[in-house]
């Protein structure tokens, strides 16, 4: 057989199907290891493209590496099959942008959580640090006992940033609060281990915390499950997850990616998108915490009005959050 | 052979791979179409994915490449009686010393003094990974699958350790150390190919891929044309008739595993200073695991793993192709069918080796027939 005779007739349809489409608007998102439906993170950005293909009829290309090399990968091919704009989602994907945006100039990038400066790339973050500052108020307010626990996914920065956000916002409220503070691992799975999560949680349900805040993607769950067997309260992370337990979830830190991811597209769609960095805080409205008919009773007026000053100080710039640990 | 009949060679070695691996393809196409898809549109793209294109190949001997480096680490183990699950962290810390080198290295000294001192770092990382868990089971009998399954934790914890708070380059989310100097990228297929004028479009195959192949060369050499390599396989077969031929099974134990490490050690330069040019999380991304699929596939032979792993690295971009141009199937059903292949290869490899024996015993050559 004419080996490649055979693999070009194999090859047609894809090229065709490429090509009939070019010309249209054809957007296209990274997924990272998480995975699209990780209830947390990676889902909120398809909560985006959802919402993007509802308004617009418009299909949005999607994948999920499974590998690092699979990221590039991935741009290329997208960028080659005339996508315009290509989303990249997380971090780790950053040094695979710089590339692709490198080798096609024309095409637009978009990362989130992540900085490149190339003047093709939207290097989109947020300030979990004020959104897990209000939280750690919240918890420190709601605690009974003064003691409140943390519970992050894999101990990389980013999980860093809310934890100390979170623990300066309790000490905020109350100097003497004792905060602990737990990494669930040290790998990719430690975003998906409820077990461990739930086992932490326990440990710090033991020592005196009565509210806990997870960062920590599906592990969250085991967290929240936790603190609602124990008749204590948690804190949900990145989505709205008051529902979950209601009356048990204290509030949510949300991290508004959903609509990051749709605002970009939406914008390269209408030609208004711009390169450069967008930090979205609270006062974009980026991040938050979340207030709704599920932890209503939880914040009492006096609390609510104790996180809005705040928020408000945040906001103008009165109230000043640390991202970091002084070196 | 503990199986029922005995097989002609060439039918042991490539016919009952090949009907394995056909009967894990038709099944892996019933999950296809129960997805809504053609399972033959499926597999003209995965093929087409993984060798249709300069770039498909690439990719899948580029895969290929890390898979030879684990598979030939398992099969070294495993030929002294030992089932080496550690690959993965012994990749890991193997590719924390090469990289160290590329990082110490990469922009003060010609790429012709890197390579070798990453090849070295790279090989004696892993091995040192490795020596621990030896030494407990030559020394105390601590089951070495235990230990080397328990050494990917730590290694997966000391590396997380070091690149968030050591090697990070400052002021990044991402915990990558900086990018290597240019002398210690490892020069790209596509680069090479052009200096002799041929052109091939570009993907992450690198010159590693030679050195994956002169490893498998230099392990069949030492397993099967030196005494050392006769004193291996004596002690993985029985280990009171080495003691009685004189070799000591705790020191094989030990050297078995120092190479084994030093095998999968080396998979750091083909995904870091082949491809990544960094250090970064989680860079053998599971190919230590596959490794024992494809030395189990391979019959612990370095051609059988040549070939089982260019199969599990065409699977690999073949795959990733398919979830590009069918959305239906997803990257979980890439792993779908990786699954049944190792199931059918590896744990189910004798199913049809008795239906098979018995066709060859009626209608084969004399030779079939006697070993019933």
């Amino acid at each position: 057989m004419n080996l490649p005779r055979f693999v070009r007739a194999l090859l047609a349809p894809a090229l065709l199907s490429a090509a009939a489409h070019a010309a249209d608007f054809a957007p296209a998102i990274i997924y990272d290891m998480g995975g699209k439906f990780d209830k947390s993170f990676n889902q909120s950005a398809s909560d985006g493209t959802t919402k993007f293909k509802q308004d617009t009829g418009i299909e949005v290309r999607e994948f999920e590496v499974t590998n690092a090399a699979q990221r590039e990968q991935a741009m290329t091919r997208f960028a080659q099959r005339g996508s315009q704009i290509i989303v990249a989602i997380g971090f780790s994907q950053a040094s695979a942008v710089e590339a692709a945006a490198k080798k096609f100039p024309h095409v637009k990038f978009a990362i989130i959580d992540g900085t490149v400066n190339l003047p093709n790339v939207q290097s989109i973050n947020f300030r979990e640090n004020e959104s897990s500052f209000l939280c750690g108020m919240a918890a420190a307010l709601a605690s009974k006992t003064g003691k409140v626990g943390f519970v992050g996914g894999m101990d990389i920065p980013l999980i860093r940033k809310f934890a100390l956000g979170y623990a300066d916002g309790a000490k905020f409220v109350n100097p003497s609060v004792e905060v602990y503070q737990n990494m669930t691992g040290t790998t990719a799975a430690a975003w998906n281990d409820p077990t461990k999560g739930s086992e932490l949680a326990k440990s710090q349900i033991g020592r005196g915390a009565d509210v806990i805040f997870h960062a920590s993607g599906n592990t969250g769950g085991g967290v929240m499950q936790a603190a609602k067997d124990a008749g204590k309260l948690s804190i949900g992370c990145d989505s709205n997850q008051n529902y979950i337990h209601p009356g048990s979830v204290l509030t949510s830190a949300v991290k508004r990616v959903d609509v990051a991811v749709y605002q970009t597209i939406m914008d390269a769609k209408n030609g208004t998108w711009k390169g450069g960095p967008i930090v979205l805080g609270l006062a974009d409205q980026g991040v938050d915490y979340a207030l709704d008919e599920f932890n209503r009773k939880l914040i009492t007026p006096a609390m609510e009005a104790k996180l809005n000053q705040a928020k408000a100080d945040i906001i103008s710039g009165k109230l000043k959050v640390a991202e970091s640990k002084a070196p | 052979m503990s199986a029922a009949g005995k097989l002609p060679r060439w039918a042991e070695l490539a016919l009952l791979p090949l009907i394995n691996l056909v009967v894990a393809l038709l099944l892996s196409g019933v999950v296809v179409r129960l997805l809504g898809e053609s399972p033959w549109t499926a597999f003209k793209l995965l093929a087409s994915g993984a060798i249709g294109s300069q770039e498909g190949i690439g990719y899948t001997l580029y895969y290929a490449t890390n898979f030879m480096f684990t598979g030939l680490a398992v099969a070294v183990a495993y030929h002294a009686g030992l089932f080496n699950i550690g690959g993965e962290g012994q990749a890991y810390i193997g590719g924390l010393g090469s990289g160290l080198v590329a990082l110490w290295l990469g922009d003060r000294a010609p790429f012709l003094v890197v390579l070798p001192l990453a090849i070295l770092a790279g090989a004696a990382f892993g091995a040192a990974w490795a020596l621990i868990p030896a030494w407990l089971q030559a020394r105390c009998g601590s089951h070495i699958v235990i230990t080397t399954i328990m050494f990917n934790f730590i290694a997966a914890s000391l590396m997380t350790y070091l690149l968030v708070n050591v090697l990070i380059k400052p002021g990044q989310q991402s915990p990558e150390s900086r990018e290597f100097g240019a002398n210690a990228f490892m020069p790209a297929a596509h680069e090479v190919l052009a200096r002799v004028g041929v052109t091939f479009t570009a993907s992450p195959l690198n010159l590693a891929f030679v050195l994956a192949v002169a490893a498998a060369a230099l392990v069949w050499v030492l397993v099967w044309r030196t005494r050392w390599g006769y004193a291996l396989r004596v002690a993985g077969q029985n280990q009171a008739a080495a003691v009685y031929a004189g070799i000591s099974p705790p020191r094989i134990i030990v050297q078995a595993m120092l190479l084994s490490g030093a095998l999968a050690g080396c998979l750091g330069l083909n995904e870091l200073l082949g491809s990544q040019h960094r250090i970064l999380i989680d860079f053998p991304g599971g190919a230590g695991f596959v490794g024992i699929a494809v030395a189990l596939m391979g019959r612990n032979h370095p051609v059988g793993i040549f070939a089982s792993a260019v199969l599990f690295g065409a699977l690999a971009q073949g795959g990733s192709q398919l979830s590009f141009d069918l959305p239906k199937i997803n990257r979980d059903m890439v792993v779908v069918i990786q699954g049944l292949v190792i199931l059918f290869c590896g744990a189910l490899e004798n199913v049809f080796r008795a239906p098979l024996a018995g066709l060859f015993s009626r209608f084969g050559p004399a030779d079939a027939k006697d070993a019933g």
